[in-house]
This record gives C-alpha cells, structure tokens and sequence, in this order.
C-alpha cells in the first residue's frame, strides 16, 4: 500500500511540476473564471437575488472546471506519454488517483480567486457555500478526470468531454445550488459526499479499462 | 388496449389518467434497456468478449428511444393535467431529461471514436456511468424538489385499484415484450451488418 501511495504521490508532484514550469492550465482558468463572473454581473438585470448569483457562480464553477480538464491529458497526449505510464510498474489506478490530486489542487488554487471574487462582486459567501464547493472539486476531479481519458481516445477531444462531462456533472450542481441555499443545507451535503464517494470508487475501479490498449 | 375500455377512470383526472398505462411502463422499460446495456457492459469488461460490446450498445440504443417516448407521453400528460407541457415539478420527467441527455452522448462517444477494443472499453465504462447515475440523479432531483420546487405531485400512490393493477401489468408486459423484440431484431441487423463488413474487408 505505501508503494502505492508513493506512485500516485510521484505522479500528482510530476503533474504539478510540470504546471509550475510551463503555467498552461491555473491562469487560463483564474482569468476565465474572473470574466465569467464579470459577465454574470452584466448578465443579471440589477436587483436580482442573491439566490440567482449563487446559482451563476455554480456554473461559472462547473464550466472553469471544465476548461482545466480539457488539458488535464493534453501533455500525455501531445507526447503520447500515457503509453509509457501504462507500462510503467504501477498499478493503472494510481495513475487516475495522482491525477485527480493534480486536478482538484488546480480547481482549488482557481477557487482560491473566484469565491473572494465573488464575495468582492455580489454578496458574502456563507461557509455552507466554501464546503459545497470543496466536495463538489472532489466529485468533479474525479468523474472528470476519467471522462477526460476517455475523450482523449476518440476523435473529437476537445468537443466530446462537455458532452460526456456535463449530465454527470448535473448532480453535482443540484446539490451544490441546494446547499448554499437551502434552508437545511446537512442533507445536499450529505448528496454530494455521497456522490464523491460512490464517482470516485467507480472511476477508480474502471480508470483501467479506459488507458490500456 | 384493454386499460382504455376496462380500467376505471381516475376520480381526479378522467380520462386523461389512462396515458398512466403507456407512460409508466415505457418509463420501466427504458430503465430496463439501460440496466441491461450496464449488465452486458459489465460483462464486456469481465471477460473481455467482442459479442458483449454490441449487446450492451443495441440494449442502450432501445432504451434511449424508450426514454424519448417517456419524455414525450409524459409531456403530453403534463400538459393535459397541469395545462403545461413541461414542469420542471414533475420529478420523473426532469430524471429522464438528464438520462436522455447523458445517453445521446454515449452515441457521440461511439461515433467520435475508432472502432476496436479501446471504443468497446470506453463505452462499456460510460454506460456503467449510466446506471450508477440513474439513482444518483434520482436521489437529487428528490431531494431538489422538495426545496427548489415546493409542490409535490403525489398522485401515483401505490393504493390502484385491482382492475387498474393488472391492466398496468398487462401494459408494462406488453411494453417489455415490444422492447425485447425490438432488441433482438436490432441485434441480429448489427450483427449482419458487422459480418458483412468483414467479409468484404476480407474480400478487399
């Protein structure tokens, strides 16, 4: 089990190494979701509710997601390096655990500027909100960073992953909406643990199938 | 149809409630294509047999047109009971509207990707995906609706009268058995279609 963790904990510092040097994916999605929630604030007539803000800034969320995880296999693909990683002495899992680590770190160094941005352009975030969005990264990374792989088989790349990501990601965003405006927010807390747990075990279980040839 | 003759008409609704014996068991039996598609999907990545993978796609191919006529018997329920043709109250519908969506991009992952292993992998996973959606979208749009959406539709209780009981069952037979053939017939035209493409590979 430590050899284990000792493989994803390589690959997770490869991938965020590999971010440190070249800088592709964390700005792009800090800038993009900075103007997202700028056009929100033209997008909304004023006087509207805060309950319409927090809906946006759920989407902006989901979509700035979606943008890290088109690149979340760019590099491997470009110089076909999953190959390799496949034959590497690891089990395949690792692979889509020390992954998933690199891309729930970038969606949270990305948050780490929407929410006080958010909280600068519309109104205070409630800490039922900060929780909602913490679960809804893990859920997020994990569905998506084995829906990621399997776009990156097929022809359409790019076009595919919001195709294949967004209905998975509906959940998601009913629980994170309800919890950071619901009256009870324990319960749609509880879903979206629920649902990190039961994604991630199966995108876990299934991350094998999907890269070997 | 017997339901349109023998069954009693809803106190509430008329006649308009007898759509119940189409739309619920086209609804059961879309469920009943998708898990079948996850079971031979599950199957597929057990054993790793060619056959499993047009099994599983033909099973999901019937359950996307299932849930398309759901979708669209049950609009025309909600527009003669509600006077709407689309609420976002109504539960089962919102489910089936994320379902169909998440099943027409199944086809689009067939369709971009090279056929092979990999293709038959890959979908074999997404419709896995599937199954473990269905009640995962359906605990959330629950637990959606009683706060996002106050009311609460609650006419489908399970007190039905004997004569409504069986006709339902009849319906939802009926519909299986229609699924079932539909299923057989779309496998062996695939089937044929896949040998006739290595033939004439073969020939080439």
């Amino acid at each position: 089990m430590s050899a284990y963790a000792g493989d994803v904990a390589a690959l997770a510092r490869k991938d965020l190494l590999l971010e440190l040097r070249s800088r592709d994916t964390v700005p792009a999605m800090l800038l993009f979701v900075v103007s997202a929630l700028t056009i929100f604030h033209f997008a909304l007539p004023s006087g509207s509710s805060a309950r319409a803000e927090t809906g946006l800034l759920w989407i902006a969320i989901v979509f700035t997601a979606l943008l890290g995880l088109t690149r979340a296999f760019a590099a491997e693909r470009e110089q076909s390096l999953l190959d390799g990683l496949v034959l590497a002495p690891c089990d395949r899992s690792a692979i889509w655990l020390g992954k998933t680590i690199g891309v729930t770190l970038f969606l949270v160094l990305a948050e780490l500027v929407a929410l006080p941005a958010f909280a600068l352009f519309f109104h205070p975030l409630s800490w039922e909100l900060v929780a909602a969005v913490a679960l809804a990264d893990v859920g997020i990374a994990a569905i998506g960073t084995l829906l990621a792989a399997i776009a990156a088989a097929s022809r359409a790349r790019e076009l595919l992953l919001p195709l294949l990501f967004l209905p998975l990601a509906i959940p998601v965003v009913i629980g994170g909406v309800g919890a950071s405006i619901a009256a009870n927010p324990g319960s749609f807390l509880a879903f979206l643990g629920l649902y990190d747990g039961v994604f991630a075990i199966l995108s876990w279980a299934s991350f094998e199938y999907v890269v070997t040839e | 149809m017997l339901a349109f003759y023998w069954a009693p008409e809803d106190a509430d609704q008329g006649f308009s409630q007898k759509i119940f014996y189409i739309h619920v068991p086209i609804a059961l039996t879309a469920y009943a294509g998708f898990g079948w598609g996850a079971w031979k999907a599950l199957r597929l990545l057990w054993t790793g047999e060619r056959r499993y993978d047009l099994e599983s796609y033909t099973a999901v191919h019937i359950g996307v047109i299932f849930g398309l006529l759901t979708l669209v018997t049950g609009s025309i329920w909600a527009k003669i009971s509600w006077g709407h043709w689309w609420t976002w109250g109504e539960r089962q519908l919102v489910l089936f509207l994320i379902l169909f969506l998440f099943y027409s991009s199944y086809f689009m992952l067939r369709y971009s990707t090279e056929p092979g292993p990999r293709r038959q992998r890959n979908s074999a996973v997404y419709a896995l995906f599937g199954v473990v959606l269905i009640p995962v979208s359906f605990l959330a749009v629950r637990i959606a609706g009683t706060i996002l959406h106050p009311t609460i539709f609650t006419h489908e209780g399970a007190d039905l009268p004997w004569q409504m009981l069986v006709c339902f069952l009849v319906s939802l037979g009926g519909m299986l058995a229609l699924a079932g053939t539909l299923y057989q017939v779309e496998l062996a035209g695939k089937r044929a279609d896949g040998s006739l493409r290595e033939l004439r590979e073969l020939l080439a």
